[in-house]
C-alpha cells in the first residue's frame, strides 16, 4: 500500500497498477482511459480513450484513441473502482442515440437560459457570460 | 476528516458554467499548487454525475478549486498556529 506521508505534502503521486482513469474536462467533457504518464502541471497521456457522453440515466461512448491532454484544462482525475462499474444504474446507449439526446438537452437548456435572460432584461439587469471573463 | 471542494463552482454567482460539481472526501495529500487528492469520495448531487459513481479516489488540480470546506471541530487551531509560526521563523531565516 502506499505509505502516508508524515507532512500532508506530496511530492510525488504514483498509481499502484494500471487501472482505468476518469478524468473530467473544464468544458465538461468526460474522458475514460489508461493513464499512461502525468506530469506536475496534471498534463496527461491517455490510452485507450474513450468519451462518455452522459444524459439523465443513459450514456454513451466514443472511442477516441489516444489523447493529450494540457493540464489546465483537467479538472479531476479519478481512478475507477472496476467493482463499483459493473453495478451501476446508468444505461449504455449507442452513440447515435446519445448524441441526439444531448441535442435536445442543449437544445432546452439554451431556451431556459434564452428566457432567464430576457427575464433579467426586463428587469434591467444582466449576468456576463463566464466565457467573456478573463480569468484574472 | 470529511472536506468538501467545490471545484468550478459558478452556478451559485448566476454564471453558466457546465462544472458546478461539489465533492466531499478525505484529505489524502496536498502539492506546491494546492491540488488535492481525495480518497473514498462522495458526490453531493448523484443524480446530475453519475459517471462519479464508480470513482472513489480522485485528483483534482488546485488551479480549479473554488473553495474547500473543512469541518471546524476537525481543525486544531493550535497545532495550526504553532505549525505556521515555526515555518515563518523557518523562512526568515
Amino acid at each position: 500500500r502506499l505509505p502516508f506521508p508524515r507532512s500532508i505534502v506530496a511530492h510525488l503521486w504514483y498509481f499502484e497498477v494500471p487501472e482505468k482513469h476518469l478524468v473530467l474536462l473544464r468544458d465538461g467533457r468526460t474522458l475514460i482511459g489508461f493513464l499512461r504518464s502525468i506530469d506536475q502541471f496534471a498534463n496527461l497521456v491517455l490510452h485507450q480513450t474513450v468519451e462518455r457522453i452522459h444524459v439523465g440515466k443513459k450514456y454513451g461512448d466514443i472511442p477516441r484513441g489516444i489523447f493529450v491532454v494540457r493540464g489546465e484544462n483537467v479538472v479531476l482525475l479519478g481512478e475507477i473502482d472496476l467493482e463499483k462499474e459493473s453495478d451501476t444504474p446508468l444505461q449504455q446507449v449507442s452513440i447515435e442515440e446519445i448524441l441526439e439526446e444531448q441535442r435536445v438537452e442543449q437544445q432546452t437548456k439554451l431556451e431556459a437560459e434564452k428566457l432567464k435572460v430576457q427575464a433579467l432584461k426586463d428587469r434591467g439587469l444582466s449576468i456576463p457570460r463566464a466565457d467573456t471573463l478573463d480569468e484574472y | 476528516m470529511c472536506l468538501h471542494v467545490f471545484p468550478h463552482d459558478c452556478s451559485v454567482l448566476g454564471y453558466y458554467c457546465p462544472n458546478d460539481l461539489s465533492i466531499c472526501g478525505t484529505l489524502h495529500s496536498v502539492d506546491q499548487y494546492l491540488n488535492i487528492k481525495l480518497t473514498d469520495i462522495s458526490v453531493t448531487d448523484p443524480e446530475k454525475y453519475l459517471h462519479m459513481l464508480s470513482v472513489k479516489n480522485c485528483f483534482i488540480r488546485g488551479s480549479l478549486i473554488l473553495y474547500v470546506q473543512l469541518p471546524t471541530d476537525e481543525v486544531d487551531t493550535q497545532l495550526l498556529q504553532d505549525a505556521a509560526r515555526k515555518e515563518a521563523l523557518q523562512q526568515k531565516e
